[in-house]
């Protein structure tokens, strides 16, 4: 008990950030460890050539967009705080959790969780995915299964299922509504994040 | 109203009394054997004593010796050989029977939205039963355990684990194991010592059993039965989860069952004083690898079945054949070795479905998937009847009110115990926990049949006296579950609103989100440092792709098998189809006619129907709406319109350059015309009647190949899709050769109802127009006035000429109308592995019914 306190105790402003977060200060010193450990220089914060060393993510078709996602635009280094909310989007939802009124809407919301599986796509940051975006990420997940011309179909016919207002780009409110139907908490959670 | 209720009341009862007719005449010819032969064993007659079967054999013999005698006076011009052909005869009018019996059920759909049709047909069972025993005063015929377990059973659960979800159930395997080991132990472990206990209590006076026989007996009545479950849950349409979990565990559960059943019985036979502690072990020892074994066995056939697919090209209409025997096969296997058969083929069919589908030939798996249908709905239809059959039996009714009420009493609060205490266990760690009323749900769903009343009929007199009355117990449980609780499930599951299946559309976006989430996941778990279920999954997923796929697939179906790309494929095959399906439905379709007009006017009438939808096509959308393409657009459907006609034959005797087009034309296409056509039979070659079907094979073969080459400008965007919904049930009554039948049994009655109302306003003055201009059946070649008034405002014409049926006709020919035991994959849409390839158009016209309520508002869209 001593020593998880005095884990806790060395992370600044760590009962904000598990008020923000959700996650227990069992989760909280787990992804502390993890943080030091991936922060071999002891810098106290993470360079994408950190997270390129995790071999498996190197191995993941879109490990770089999802890289990506952890750091902020026009920023090198990601800090423990920001760490930890990135991955609370993939904590599952609790229903048993009273819902403050006033409180703001929770990192791992639906909405949230959608958000930021839109940001991956649009690498442009203008709100919308557009056919090119779309491509490269089939590119990258689909490999050489199939072809280019292949390829640009499936892009095609994606666009045209989401695409609403016939702008050939899905902004995020049509790949919100294209989503209904699938159970976002389930896809987009992790358990042991619970 | 009431008319038509009458109607329908007249109907089922000339069927019924057809039926009665054909039983009282089958009957009493089968009186006449009896007392001719006396004791007759045929398929399903049992007068349960053991010699029966010689009997028979020794009977016949005599019967024929005595019917050909060796000296003949005269040459006889016929003969009557009742004998020769008595028992195939027999069998197959009762199979016919049975058949005719769910042909009875299903005239009405009143009675079968209430009670479910395994109930009706155990009912009907009762009457014929009661018919036998009226002609016979016995009862000969019964079901027998071994034909039951060696004929009936089988094919049932190869249907059920062939077209299992197959992701669902391996990422909901551990709950499934949970429930159905631990969850059928506690059953019966409890079931048996309640029963045990009360007996002690004095609650049923004074039998003779002991506390292994109601051990016995508790560890039979706990099979859940996968037959009554699905029959009763399919119609349910509960949510994805939680009917895996029901389903899966009713098919796991039986396989444990018989272990069990297995232990007890040779603990009976074993008697109480020999019983001790290394017994004990030795049972328990002999469970997990009865259980397990059987499971492995299972898995070593199911790489047999898919090797062998590998190379079976050569053989293709035996090819499905194949898969039900060796899957036949892995069960006698087991069977044979004392491994638990059920599990067996449960496993061969799960495991092997996903390497049998893409090895064989599409047809072949269609034919599989039928066949299998056909054998499984055929058996489970029999053994229900036969369950009411063999209730009207005077020798098996023992009665022991404390008994009987007591095992009802105590498999119903055990089950829901049991339960719940299991999910209560599995919640902790899951994800989504099972909530409340999914778990009341699949508690109350625990219907027990055939297996239970196979087992029971299966034991031992001389080991267990009271067997007769265990028997009648156990069909008292079947009936009081099957019936009383499937006729409570759907108000049930309506009145504590359990999550309903979602119906989705098939959509490439979900799909390809899908596979981004798994990456995400499997990402974050990384960053996380923790190995978690994506981790598994993914390196499952690799370990499958590099060594089980190279070794069970053949190279081809290795190369081409990309699932994104797979699902785009079938998209864009049933964009096509119901394209063609529409434009020949107006009578429009451009591309049958001269070389030079059918690509341009397939791209131009296409887009003129579709411009609005299809932005790709149509480069320029505004240049469209302000009118500016639009003489030259609508001249071009003008154009093409007197060279439309698919009846070419009355053409092309006019005019002989246009025979010779017509025939270049149809060469082309591979579509041959109808005075050139023979019959042909082969045995080994299977060729599609141009005849009957030469729609479907023009638009098959014309939007395969035209289709490759517009690949990039899809069709059939969504909202062309939704204006056209509402029009399908129209269309069944006013198109004769729409398909009538399957929609309202599909939809079910309410979703009708419901969208009716809502939508009639609306649907009246927009049939009226729609009817004018796309006009049914009728070629537009005789409708000479088609352009002016409606061709002219391009915006009507593309929201109303276009959208009464383009999907009127979606369904394609060859599909199944009525598959309905397919529920697994109409109620999972994300689990599609192995349903996707044959099953697309089922699920799509699922989302009709969803997507129906959406039109009025798209219609708004477009006004």
């Amino acid at each position: 008990m001593g020593s998880t306190n005095s884990t806790l105790l060395k992370i600044p402003n760590v009962e904000v950030l598990m008020q923000e977060t959700g996650f227990s200060p069992a989760h909280i010193i787990r992804l502390h460890d993890r943080f030091k450990a991936l922060d071999k220089e002891g810098r106290g914060h993470l360079c994408p050539h950190d997270f390129g060393a995790i071999k498996e993510l190197a191995m993941n078709p879109i490990g770089d967009r999802i890289i990506g996602a952890f750091f902020s635009p026009g920023k090198e280094t990601v800090d423990f705080h920001t760490f930890v909310k990135i991955l609370a989007h993939f904590r599952p939802v609790d229903k048993d959790r009273p819902k403050e009124p006033n409180s703001p809407e929770p990192i791992n919301s639906r909405s949230n969780k959608l958000k930021f599986a839109f940001q991956l796509y649009d690498q442009d940051k203008d709100g919308k995915i557009s056919r090119d975006e779309l491509l490269q990420v089939l590119r990258a997940m689909l490999g050489m299964q199939v072809t280019d011309e292949q390829l640009e179909s499936i892009a095609d016919r994606t666009i045209q299922e989401a695409d609403l207002d016939r702008d050939d780009a899905i902004s995020f409110e049509e790949f919100r509504k294209s989503l209904e139907k699938i159970n976002i908490d389930h896809k987009m959670s992790i358990r042991f994040l619970r | 109203m009431f008319f038509d209720q009458q109607k329908s009341v007249m109907a089922f009862l000339q069927h019924f009394a057809l039926l009665l007719a054909l039983i009282i005449v089958f009957s009493t010819s089968c009186k006449a054997v009896t007392l001719e032969v006396g004791s007759v064993e045929v398929g399903y007659n049992d007068s349960s004593k053991s010699s029966a079967t010689e009997d028979t054999s020794t009977s016949i013999n005599g019967s024929t010796d005595g019917h050909a005698p060796s000296v003949i006076s005269t040459l006889p011009i016929v003969t009557w050989k009742w004998h020769h052909i008595e028992t195939p005869y027999l069998v197959a009018l009762w199979i016919l029977t049975c058949w005719l019996c769910k042909l009875v059920c299903e005239l009405n759909h009143n009675v079968t939205s209430v009670i479910p049709e395994s109930g009706l047909l155990i009912i009907l069972g009762f009457i014929l039963g009661g018919i036998i025993w009226g002609a016979d005063k016995a009862q000969t015929f019964k079901l027998i355990p071994v034909n039951f377990f060696y004929y009936l059973l089988p094919q049932i659960v190869l249907d059920a684990s062939y077209c299992m979800p197959n992701k669902l159930f391996f990422s909901n395997l551990g709950a499934i194991l949970i429930h159905a080991i631990i969850g059928t132990c506690w059953n019966a472990a409890t079931v048996g010592t309640a029963l045990w206990a009360c007996y002690e209590g004095g609650a049923m006076g004074t039998l003779n059993i002991g506390p292994l026989q109601f051990l016995l007996f508790g560890a039979l009545i706990s099979a859940v039965d996968p037959v009554a479950v699905i029959a009763v849950f399919e119609e349910v349409h509960v949510n994805e989860v939680l009917y895996i979990l029901v389903f899966g565990e009713s098919l796991l559960n039986d396989g444990v069952t018989v272990v069990l059943y297995n232990v007890f019985d040779a603990f009976v036979s074993l008697g109480g004083l020999k019983i001790n502690a290394a017994e004990i072990v030795k049972g328990i020892v002999s469970f997990f690898v009865v259980a397990f074994g059987g499971s492995f066995l299972g898995v070593v056939f199911a790489i047999l079945i898919s090797m062998l697919t590998r190379v079976t090209k050569n053989v293709q209409v035996i090819e499905a054949g194949f898969i039900i025997v060796l899957g036949y096969l892995s069960y006698l296997t087991a069977e044979m070795l004392s491994l638990s058969a059920i599990l067996s083929i449960t496993f061969c069919g799960v495991c092997c479905q996903k390497y049998i589908n893409a090895n064989m030939d599409e047809k072949s798996v269609t034919t599989l998937r039928y066949t299998l249908k056909v054998m499984a709905n055929g058996s489970e239809t029999m053994i229900f009847v036969f369950l009411g059959v063999s209730a009207i039996d005077k020798n098996i009714w023992v009665w022991n009110t404390g008994f009987i009420l007591l095992t009802i009493f105590f498999v119903v609060v055990f089950r829901f115990i049991g339960v719940f205490f299991l999910n209560w266990v599995l919640n902790q760690s899951r994800l989504i926990p099972i909530d409340i009323t999914d778990q009341f749900v699949m508690a109350y769903g625990g219907l027990r049949g055939a297996v239970a009343y196979g087992l029971a009929a299966l034991l031992d007199e001389k080991k267990i006296p009271e067997k007769n009355l265990m028997l009648g117990t156990t069909l008292i449980v079947v009936y009081f579950t099957v019936i009383l609780q499937g006729i409570t499930m759907k108000p049930l599951v309506q009145w504590l609103k359990v999550k309903r299946a979602a119906h989705s559309d098939l959509k490439l976006i979900e799909k390809l989100n899908n596979r981004a989430f798994d990456h995400i996941l499997a990402a974050v778990e990384d960053i996380c440092g923790r190995i978690g279920d994506n981790w598994w999954t993914r390196g499952w997923n690799r370990f499958e792709e590099n060594y089980i796929s190279w070794l069970l697939m053949k190279p081809k179906a290795r190369k081409n098998r990309d699932y994104l790309f797979s699902i785009f494929h079938k998209l864009n095959l049933e964009d096509a189809i119901n394209y063609v399906s529409e434009g020949e439905r107006q009578g429009s379709l451009a591309f049958s006619r001269s070389d030079e007009a059918a690509n341009v006017d397939f791209k131009k009438q296409f887009g003129s129907e579709f411009a609005d939808v299809m932005p790709n096509i149509m480069v320029d959308m505004s240049n469209y709406e302000l009118g500016i393409e639009h003489f030259s657009v609508t001249s071009i459907v003008k154009d093409t319109i007197p060279s439309v006609s698919l009846d070419i034959h009355g053409q092309d005797r006019k005019n002989a350059m246009d025979d010779i087009n017509a025939h270049h034309l149809l060469q082309q296409h591979l579509y041959r015309s109808r005075k050139h056509h023979r019959h042909k039979y082969s045995r080994s070659h299977f060729s599609i009647n141009q005849n009957e079907d030469e729609v479907q094979e023009i638009f098959q073969r014309t939007m395969r190949s035209r289709l490759e080459s517009f690949k990039s400008t899809k069709m059939g965007v969504n909202p062309a899709k939704k204006i056209t919904k509402h029009h399908k049930k129209e269309l069944t009554h006013k198109m004769p050769n729409g398909h009538p039948d399957g929609t309202g049994h599909l939809y079910g009655d309410e979703v009708d109802i419901a969208v009716g109302s809502e939508t009639g306003a609306i649907n009246s003055t927009f049939m009226r127009d729609t009817y004018t201009v796309g006009a049914g059946i009728e070629n537009p070649v005789f409708l000479p006035d088609m352009d002016s008034p409606t061709h002219s405002p391009p915006w009507l014409m593309e929201t109303e000429a276009v959208a009464p049926s383009q999907r009127a006709q979606r369904r394609l020919p060859w599909t199944p109308n009525r598959l309905r035991r397919l529920a697994p994959m109409r109620i999972s849409t994300c689990s599609t592995d192995s349903f996707l390839m044959a099953d697309v158009s089922l699920t799509l016209e699922e989302h009709e019914e969803h997507s129906q309520t959406d039109h009025v508002e798209m219609r708004q869209v477009f006004d």
